[in-house]
């Protein structure tokens, strides 16, 4: 019971390349790489993405799609796509870099997550130092007051935080109602998860504000617990 | 009297001839500030535009825009397949089944082109984009229908006010499309999306009957 993703690129090796990185931590995900023109050159195409955005509907056994895209007009195709889809209600449109996007929501995906759940996935990585969104900003804990939730966790999987445990953390917490920081970066953001580096006997802190404040701690217990799978 | 579908497919035809005639002044303008495709990309758009013409006769104005816009949005490959194949698609849309249109329909096909435009690209007037194109010649046209003017007369004015909006893009720096990512470097030259809409809405003006050339 899986969401399906659909990749739109100007390039079918790019749709197909990111593909093969993001199915390698999401095997039973089905992906609908669409890329280039139909005479192989570089563009996008309305009636390939059509296509797929239609096969992934027929095939796609959870509540809908969620759709990674590249640069403006793969943008543009996918939202051209949309209107002539039979269901447009189940295709979501993700806002989010494509490669590190795709992985981000292939790993939600993986997990069972619903659509919508996935797109904030894909939407929750971000490059860099993450940006201040809004005046409150997601990152600061300051101001914020004390954490509804909190508790530190020592990491025993082997390889420690690397890409695919960041990915199921920042997954997972994006789904919630929650603020949460994970040793005071952004617990949603993939990429920072990833800087903090943390081998296997070190300490991650989860810190966590709002409504689902416990949920959030407890799926990050649990993953550790589990050792992100790896074990 | 009225355009019937003879013009829609005339305008297409001229379109189609356009733009394999200035293919490679459209591919030099976008190689300055782009991907250096659009003069390809739009020479094999009106290409099928032309193949889907011939396979199935259209009935209507509307019925011809609309399978223009189905092939251009499958067949560009660059941001101007949606863009244009969401304008036409518009267009046709305001047309509906009519098989003559008047000054006012035609006016108001312009403003839902233009409409659907922006709406998909997001671009507003000044932002080096097609927009500064089709922006004047709505304008223009509706200026023409307030004054009682005919089809061809909002089509004249609509072809003079976006050649003239195509060349207001020169100095602009772009803050839309694969442009925007060369920031002050953009300006200095015409935006190739500008220069085609104004390429196609003067073919518009000529099929209606328009002397060629003679806004120059």
């Amino acid at each position: 019971m899986t969401v399906g993703l659909v990749v739109v690129s100007h390039s079918r090796k790019i749709a197909e390349g990111a593909v093969e990185l993001a199915a390698q931590m999401a095997p039973d995900v089905k992906f609908y790489p669409v890329g280039g023109t139909d005479d192989g050159r570089v563009g996008t195409d309305l009636e390939k993405t059509i296509a797929a955005f239609e096969a992934g509907l027929a095939e796609a056994s959870g509540d809908g799609l969620v759709v990674l895209t590249d640069l403006g007009s793969a943008v543009m195709t996918a939202e051209s796509a949309l209107e002539f889809c039979s269901e447009p209600d189940r295709v979501l449109l993700a806002d989010a870099p494509l490669v590190e996007g795709l992985v981000a929501a292939a790993v939600a995906t993986q997990g069972g997550a619903l659509a919508a759940t996935v797109k904030a996935a894909a939407e929750s990585v971000r490059f860099g130092p993450q940006p201040t969104l809004n005046a409150a900003g997601p990152v600061q804990s300051q101001g914020r007051g004390e954490p509804a939730e909190s508790e530190e966790f020592e990491l025993i999987n082997p390889m420690g935080m690397h890409a695919r445990p960041a990915a199921k953390i920042a997954g997972g917490l994006a789904g919630l109602d929650v603020e949460a920081t994970v040793n005071g970066v952004d617990g949603t953001s993939i990429m920072e998860l990833m800087s903090l580096a943390v081998g296997q006997g070190g300490k991650l802190r989860v810190e966590a504000w709002g409504k689902d404040a416990s949920k959030a701690v407890n799926y990050v217990r649990r993953l550790v617990e589990q050792g992100f799978g790896e074990i | 009297m009225g355009l019937g579908v003879d013009w829609a497919v005339q305008w297409l035809t001229l379109s189609a001839r356009l733009m394999s005639e200035h293919r490679e002044e459209l591919i030099a303008l976008d190689r300055a500030i782009g991907d250096s495709d659009h003069g390809e990309n739009m020479d094999r758009g009106f290409q099928a535009v032309m193949e889907k013409i011939a396979q199935t006769p259209p009935e209507t104005p509307g019925a011809a825009l609309k399978l223009a816009a189905m092939a251009l949005m499958s067949k560009v490959g660059g941001a101007a397949g949606p863009l244009y194949g969401t304008a036409y698609l518009r267009a046709a849309t305001a047309l509906g089944e009519s098989t003559e249109i008047d000054a006012v329909a035609l006016a108001g096909a312009l403003t839902a082109a233009r409409d659907g435009i922006v709406a998909r690209g997001k671009a507003e007037l000044g932002d080096k984009t097609m927009v500064d194109a089709w922006s004047p010649a709505v304008e223009a046209a509706d200026e023409v229908l307030a004054v009682g003017g005919d089809a061809v007369a909002v089509l004249a004015a609509a072809a003079e006010a976006a050649e003239v909006g195509a060349v207001t893009t020169d100095p602009l720096v772009a803050r839309k499309g694969r442009a925007s990512y060369l920031g002050e470097r953009s300006a200095g030259h015409r935006d190739p999306g500008a220069a085609s809409s104004a390429l196609l809405l003067r073919a518009a003006a000529t099929a209606a009957g328009f002397p060629e050339g003679s806004a120059e």
